[in-house]
């Protein structure tokens, strides 16, 4: 028998337990306890055991992900914290960028930093751009400002000083002198943290660590605690947000880096059924009740970022929210999900989200007293959803109320019966999700048309032909297992940890020998924080630098081989950057120094082996249940369409749109440009149809 | 061609929101300008064959807004439509054709599909450098400025000029990274285009007309619906402030009239010797940005929703400077339009707009040198800023620019740019005016260079004697202040001679309080307080705070208790 593991993926709202044994999956949903997440787990973990037949002390391993981290940050529910920063920079995480992030509101309001002014102090010290100390750091005034903090009763202190990424003899400092006065006070380093340049984004991760360090690692405690009471003797990992797993002591030493961790899990889950299929560009596309997320995947690895923005607080907009720099699955997400409301502007056009009905009230077909439409609501309206099948049949959902809120809301204001109301409110929406994708792919310098499409995610199935019409996306994969898709990205995750550490270093000084040591230092580091998860497996290294022409400000992520980083080639290093360069913008420029800013390398187990599908071909079987009436945006009309059960499809079996494929988590749309076939693994595979 | 329904039109002028923002992102990954790409002071647009713009981004400059729509008639009219032909690249860095200064080149691209000039688009960007004088407010005459590019053709038929180039070249500091940005500026335009053509394939469009139609029907009906709704009366407002060596003082009167509003600059101060001068269109800018914040804000920017707003002067005031005044520093005076409009805006609509603010950015240039005589040298630019003005019903932003949206950069990237240090960053106790509502806090900075480096500092300050005004009986902010960290006295502008081992000692302008202070709430004193954004001092002083009350706040604070 092979090992059984468990993934487990808390939600907002819901906790996602998934078990796979023998290659085998059993799945639940519980709703998430808030005042102790331990307890859904458990609950979760009772279900799924039950479900296969084995006993919580058969687990052989947990991998976990959770939005707890995220949430203490959004909600402000952390720790009583304190930073310590150089003198005359108390006001780093409060003066963020001196900008607005939206224009044109008088009575636009910043962000407040996660610390008060009064929580942050100050040092005497001071290091320079070469790393160099200008002003020695004084221990007595560490220890003086260590009194000030046991005064006040900080539990947490964040230190981030200048430059420290360079020089962090003085950030070590402070540490030893706040851990000999204050031994119960957890300290947390920027040079540890996030070794970047740029003092907003690390000093502000460094105060997130702090901030919810307390509280990450009392529940993961308590976690191990009652997993042991019901007798789970087995390790427990934790996923990252860059997409690997960690284990729960380095996961409760830099808890900054569970933010986003679910998402994580999505994009994984995708990229293994990239692998799966062969599939090299892959757009996954995952869409909930509040939000929809979306990211590039290629060469079956989703890609990474090294900074992020968290717990924005004004529609979403870029900016709203607080930088996290840590390395992370580059992800946009967009206030549009099945619970996102719609309205009428000043230019009588139609606006969906970012607000969102949430689940109390709900849409308003919910019939729990919404009366705005949401997405949910033109979805129904359209056909598109089976009022008396919602959620495999657990509640009937109201279509007059849909109606009746889609013409209050829109169709009084524009003239519009409820289906055109419908049809404007599901098209804005879609279109926001298409353009962010397109956005996000010009920006990565892709062509989405060469792309093939992962949907997940409660409403993504109902969305996802309808974007693939608009970016040109010639196929669609819609795995099953989707509402769970986090929880299952979870268990195909390697380990991993990524370092990374701010140096510049201009090609004109290229020095192969320093570069040499500073990536087998990174890599030692990395591969220090994969050992202590796995004693055994073999561990790859790979390697990134990221460039721009010297008196740029954006710098481009260049991958390099293990070759090129041990005996590293100034000539090699420039043509790498400009290929990349000339892919994203076109056209390399001449004459100017490439500089290298900053430096990783990723330590990772190898990639699960995954099992090739054998595709199938069409079969042309598929019986459908019935047919029911529904809106085809592309034709512009309502068409008839074919109804057809999940659970009735074998592989090759195939139908043409327009058909909706129903299952109890969610509705699969087939618009009538495309063709569906169910795959051997249970995927739907939409594909364009050839012309009659 | 199909006929479209209002679904259909909605999704296309989302889709060309959306063009535009991708436009102007492309330009912030490729330009080499600090101001780009720390700023965002760059701006890109789509238009229809008539030239009218249809849409614009959102981006770190205002000043843009009008300039970019009004452009494009200067180049239809500079090229002749007989000579636009598919392929061609247009380009000019005209001030008074273009965005004001000479360091802002926009480049126009016709869009053809099918064979017909269906469209435009442009993009303005702030270049490194265009020769002449360098950035800074100290030539007498535009011609001192940097090279002169009337509109003409970068490239025809998709070849470049060769010529132009080599002038180009041979006339700049840092030719490589100028002629970087141009191709940046084209290859960002034809993204836009190919976006565009997607568009219009799937919609089975031969023209814009429709799409534009639609669009400009649309925001004018909501813009004049706004301008309709306000009193239809006039007001005149005017700020003085210190100018380079006389003080300027903008006047101004606003008519609501009916389907549009007047703005007119007539009792302006005249231009200055110095380049502080603004072109019309850049003044224009700001004075639309003003009112649609105000009125209109979010109707995004178009050729129909901008008309409503319109804008006079008297030829040769400082707003409206004509040929060949100097202009490099145009922003200074394009950002305190909105204050001076504000002013009169009050009397119209109160309780809408903002107390005075620090207004233009608080930048400053070094030029470093090495004293060794290596002759090592280096240019370093910063953004900063001062404190926003308090609003009606909330304080003003701390160090947070107002009405420009540019970036500040982080002091570890101004440290990597060249042997400059900068000491000290933080706010400024006490420099938010006293009122209902605080005004913003400004902040401290000290400035030096690395061991060794003695450097001149090009200052780009105002208010230092004409502080931001309260508004309702608020208090004013703190002027600026600067000197040198021995006492030597340095002015607000110019460049000026800094010796190895001093620093710079800045205090840069709060925003002014908007109401009467003792109608400050008490737990908002208490809080200011506790956080040190005011002093014991000011809070007795200021807000009427008890000694024990002060005392009580201080032994929360050392207690680490919630205030």
């Amino acid at each position: 028998m092979s090992l059984i593991r468990m993934g487990v993926d808390i939600g907002g709202t819901f906790t996602d337990v998934v078990l796979e044994k023998d290659g085998q999956s059993f799945s639940t949903k519980v709703l998430t306890t808030y005042a102790a997440p331990e307890n859904a787990i458990i609950d979760g973990m009772q279900q799924v055991c039950a479900k296969a037949g084995v006993l919580p002390g058969d687990i052989g391993q947990i991998i976990h992900g959770t939005t707890l981290a995220t949430n203490a940050l959004i909600e402000r529910r952390g720790a009583k914290t304190a930073l310590i920063t150089t003198q005359g920079f108390r006001d780093v995480i409060e003066m963020r960028t001196e900008s607005r992030f939206e224009q044109y509101d008088l009575n636009l309001n910043l962000p407040e930093p996660l610390l008060p002014r009064q929580s942050r102090f100050t040092v005497a010290e001071r290091v320079d751009a070469t790393g160099a100390v200008l002003v020695p750091l004084d221990r007595a005034e560490v220890a003086a400002v260590a009194d000030q903090i046991a005064e006040a009763g900080y539990t947490s202190v964040a230190v981030g000083l200048i430059h420290s990424y360079l020089n962090a003899a003085h950030e070590r400092m402070v540490r030893e002198v706040l851990a000999e006065r204050l031994p119960d006070v957890m300290v947390s380093i920027s040079a540890e943290v996030s070794p970047q340049m740029r003092e907003y984004e690390r000093f502000n991760t460094v105060v997130a660590n702090a901030y919810i360090k307390p509280l990450m690692k009392s529940y993961l405690g308590r976690l191990r605690g009652r997993l042991q009471e019901e007798g789970v003797g087995c390790a427990v990992f934790l996923m990252h947000s860059g997409g690997g797993i960690i284990s729960i002591e380095s996961a409760a030493e830099f808890p900054v880096r569970l933010v986003e961790s679910g998402p994580a899990g999505g994009a994984v889950f995708a990229a293994n059924i990239a692998a799966r299929y062969g599939l090299d560009k892959v757009l996954s596309f995952d869409m909930g009740g509040t939000t929809a997320k979306i990211c590039l995947i290629k060469n079956q690895t989703p890609k990474t970022a090294r900074v992020f923005e968290v717990a924005r607080t004004y529609r979403f907009k870029k900016g709203s929210g607080m930088p996290i720099s840590i390395p992370v699955i580059d992800m946009v997400e967009i206030g549009a999900g099945g619970g996102s409301l719609a309205h009428v502007d000043a230019m009588r056009q139609i606006r969906v989200g970012p607000e969102s009905a949430g689940s109390e009230p709900g849409p308003a077909c919910y019939g729990r007293g919404g009366l705005r439409p949401a997405v949910t609501d033109a979805d129904l309206v359209l056909g598109k959803l089976d009022p008396d099948n919602f959620a495999g049949g657990a509640f009937a959902l109201d279509v007059a109320a849909s109606r009746a809120a889609l013409e209050a809301v829109l169709g009084d204001a524009l003239g519009m019966e409820a289906e055109e109301a419908a049809f404007g409110l599901a098209e804005v929406v879609d279109e926001n999700m298409a353009n962010a994708a397109r956005v996000h792919a010009v920006e990565n310098g892709e062509d989405l048309s060469e792309y093939t499409m992962i949907a997940f995610g409660g409403a993504a199935p109902l969305h996802a032909g309808r974007l693939c019409e608009k970016l040109g996306v010639q196929r669609l994969l819609v795995p099953p297992g989707a509402g769970v898709g986090s929880a299952i990205g979870f268990l195909r995750a390697p380990f991993s940890f990524e370092a990374n550490r701010s140096v510049y270093m201009k090609l004109s000084d290229f020095d192969p020998a320093r570069i040499k040591s500073l990536l087998t230092e990174l890599q030692a580091e990395a591969r220090e924080f994969v050992r202590s998860c796995d004693a055994t497996s073999p561990v790859l290294s790979e390697f990134k630098v990221y460039m721009r022409y010297t008196g740029q400000g954006w710098e481009i992520p260049i991958a390099l081989t293990e070759a090129h980083a041990m005996t590293p080639d100034v000539a090699e290093f420039e043509a790498l950057f400009e290929a990349d360069y000339v892919k994203l913008f076109g056209r390399a420029v001449t004459g100017l120094d490439v500089e290298i800013t900053v430096w990783a390398v990723n330590a990772t187990t190898p990639r699960q082996a995954v099992e090739k599908v054998v595709e199938v071909q069409d079969s042309g079987r598929a019986l459908p249940s019935g047919n029911r009436r529904m809106f085809d945006p592309a034709k512009g009309s309502f068409l008839s369409a074919q109804v057809v059960l999940r659970s009735s499809l074998a592989p090759g079996d195939g139908v043409s749109g327009p058909a909706v494929i129903t299952e109890d988590e969610t509705t699969i749309i087939v618009p009538s440009s495309r063709r569906a076939i169910c795959q051997p693994d249970g995927c739907i595979d939409l594909t364009v149809a050839q012309e009659a | 061609m199909a006929q479209h329904s209002t679904v259909a039109y909605q999704v296309m002028w989302n889709r060309l929101i959306s063009v535009v923002e991708e436009q102007a992102q492309a330009l912030v990954r490729t330009a080499f300008s600090t101001s780009v790409r720390e700023a965002g002071d760059l701006s890109a647009g789509v238009y229809d064959s008539r030239g009218r713009m249809l849409a614009q981004a959102v981006t770190g400059t205002p000043g843009h807004v009008n300039a970019m729509a009004d452009a494009l008639a200067h180049f239809i009219r500079r090229i002749g439509r007989e000579n636009i032909f598919e392929g061609d690249v247009y380009i000019t860095n005209d001030p008074w054709e273009g965005t004001g200064h000479l360091h802002d080149f926009t480049v126009v691209t016709p869009s053809f599909h099918k064979g017909n000039l269906v469209g435009f688009f442009a993009c303005t960007a702030h270049v490194v450098d265009i020769g002449g004088r360098g950035f800074g407010a100290d030539a007498a005459s535009v011609y001192e400025e940097g090279l002169y590019l009337p509109i003409m053709k970068f490239a025809e038929r998709g070849v470049v000029d060769k010529t132009l180039l080599h002038i180009l070249r041979g006339n700049v500091r840092q030719p490589d990274q100028l002629v970087g940005d141009l191709y940046a500026l084209a290859t960002c335009n034809e993204i836009g285009h190919r976006r565009l053509i997607d568009m219009m394939q799937e919609f089975d469009l031969d023209d814009l007309q429709g799409i534009a139609e639609f669009i400009f029907e649309a925001s004018r009906r909501a813009t004049v619906e706004r301008i309709a709704a306000l009193p239809q009366m006039q007001a005149t407002g005017a700020m003085t402030v210190d100018g380079f060596d006389t003080p300027i003082t903008i006047a101004v009167k606003l008519t609501i009239a009916g389907d549009h509003i007047l703005t007119d600059f007539t009792g302006t101060s005249g231009v200055d010797k110095k380049g502080i001068n603004c072109p019309l269109v850049y003044a224009k800018a700001y004075a639309c940005y003003a009112l649609k914040c105000a009125i209109a804000p979010e109707i995004p920017n178009n050729a129909a929703s901008l008309e409503p707003f319109r804008v006079t002067a008297p030829a040769g005031a400082i707003v409206n400077a004509l040929h060949p005044a100097p202009v490099a520093l145009r922003h200074i005076i394009g950002h305190f339009v909105p204050d001076a409009v504000y002013d009169a805006l009050d009397k119209i609509i109160p309780g809408v707009v903002p107390a005075e603010g620090a207004g233009c950015l608080c930048n400053f240039q070094l030029s470093l040198r090495s004293v060794d005589g290596t002759g090592a040298r280096a240019e370093v630019l910063t953004f900063n800023s001062g404190g926003a003005g308090a609003r009606p019903a909330h304080d003003g932003l701390n160090a947070t620019a107002f009405p420009s949206g540019v970036m500040t950069m982080p002091i570890e990237a101004t440290e990597h740019a060249g042997p400059v240090i900068i000491w000290r960053k933080e706010l400024r106790p006490d420099s938010g005016g006293a009122g209902a509502q605080r005004g913003g806090l400004g902040q401290f900075m000290e400035v030096g260079a690395r061991e060794g480096y003695e450097f001149d500092f090009s200052a780009m300050f105002d208010r230092v004697n004409h502080p931001a005004r309260g508004r309702r009986g608020g208090a004013p902010g703190a002027p600026t202040t600067i000197g040198q960290d021995n006492g030597a006295e340095m002015r607000g502008k110019g460049k000026q001679f800094v010796p190895a081992g001093r620093r710079v000692m800045l205090a840069l302008p709060g925003g002014a309080g908007y109401g009467e202070a003792n109608a400050r709430d008490p737990a908002t004193v208490k809080r200011d307080l506790a956080r040190g954004y005011i002093s014991a001092g000011a809070a007795a002083r200021d807000y009427g705070l008890d000694a024990a009350t002060i005392a009580e706040v201080q032994a929360k604070v050392r207690k680490g208790e919630e205030i």
